[in-house]
């Protein structure tokens, strides 16, 4: 396990920063956040989308990745996290192609809703002001967010993903620099 | 490594003003410091116990040339755990390794050899024999 790539420059600073834009994605869904670090991840991770691990991932997280081993080794050497073998074992989840169905991750209990897992998701684009219309806890009336790149049948997966509230799993989205998060309370419809 | 690991900064950098200049480096990780928990069996083969945990600085670089080297230090000593790091880099070289054994490893080595002996030498002058029936017969 090592790695020829370099983490973040600045650890904390970087982290809390990225923290930070995290929380205000979770907390206003669909929109995007612009994270300007200075990473260079390894090919195919998203500089968005290698942040969000750095900064969340750690050793008591299993995160599973289908970003191949250079990726996976990176996220080991500088996060410290064990890697989960099946998707349903991971506290995190890192997909740049198609993702595992968002049934079979973790989606906590009802006693204990926060012990479900989060999926990063890498998407081609993100945009806000067209496409999809959400609306949910966070939003006043309706937010606008064109997303491309999502696997086919990713909405019918969010339906019943939002529908076991307040099981279910959170989803965060990163293009680029760019990063939209999907907490499972947000509802989703076509435009 | 373990020479450098003993070595305290400025041990390591009045050797490195006598050796080639040593290549750029770019930090991986840190130089950073943490806590590691140190095991110890009891009698060295009993079952394994948690004695306590030291202070540990670790360090990895990655080379112009593509070497990564890295290092684990005892203590807080940045600078230390950073030349250790771009030290174990660049013994990788084969065209570097020679005059860095010479110029840093082997003098700092010898110098910890003497040290080692002279407090070997110091204990020993006042070394109790609590068994003297047994080992003087």
């Amino acid at each position: 396990m090592s790695t020829t790539l370099a983490g973040f420059a600045d650890p904390v600073l970087e982290a809390q920063r990225c923290f930070r834009a995290l929380l205000e994605a979770m907390s206003r869904p669909g929109r995007v956040q612009r994270l300007a670090t200075g990473l260079e991840p390894p090919s195919p991770l998203s500089q968005a989308a290698a942040a969000v691990l750095l900064t969340l991932a750690d050793s008591d997280t299993p995160v599973w990745t289908d970003a191949g081993a250079g990726a996976a080794d990176w996220l080991r050497f500088h996060a410290g996290c064990p890697l989960a073998a099946a998707p349903e074992g991971a506290t995190f989840l890192l997909a740049c192609a198609a993702p595992p169905p968002l049934a079979a991750l973790q989606a906590g209990t009802e006693e204990e809703p926060h012990r479900s897992a989060t999926l990063v998701l890498q998407v081609a684009e993100l945009r806000e002001g067209a496409g999809w219309r959400l609306t949910g806890p966070g939003i006043e009336s309706v937010h606008r967010l064109l997303v491309k790149g999502l696997p086919d049948g990713f909405l019918a997966a969010w339906t019943a993903n939002h529908a076991r509230f307040p099981r279910g799993v959170d989803v965060v989205l990163c293009a680029g620099d760019r990063l939209a998060a999907l907490p499972r309370s947000t509802r989703i419809e076509e435009p | 490594m373990g020479v450098l690991a003993r070595a305290s900064a400025a041990e390591i950098a009045e050797r490195l003003g006598q050796a080639p200049p040593l290549p750029q480096h770019q930090r991986l990780r840190g130089p950073e410091t943490g806590l590691a928990m140190v095991r110890g069996r009891q009698g060295g083969d009993g079952a394994p116990f948690n004695l306590g945990e030291m202070t540990v600085t670790r360090c990895s670089v990655r080379l112009a040339d593509g070497l990564v080297g890295h290092a684990y230090v005892a203590g807080r000593d940045k600078q230390q755990a950073e030349w250790a790091a771009v030290l174990d880099a660049a013994l990788q070289n084969p065209a570097l390794r020679p005059a860095l054994l010479e110029a840093v490893i082997e003098p700092l080595a010898t110098a910890q050899a003497e040290r080692a002996q002279r407090d070997a030498r110091k204990a020993a002058a006042t070394r109790v024999q609590f068994f003297t029936m047994a080992t003087m017969r």
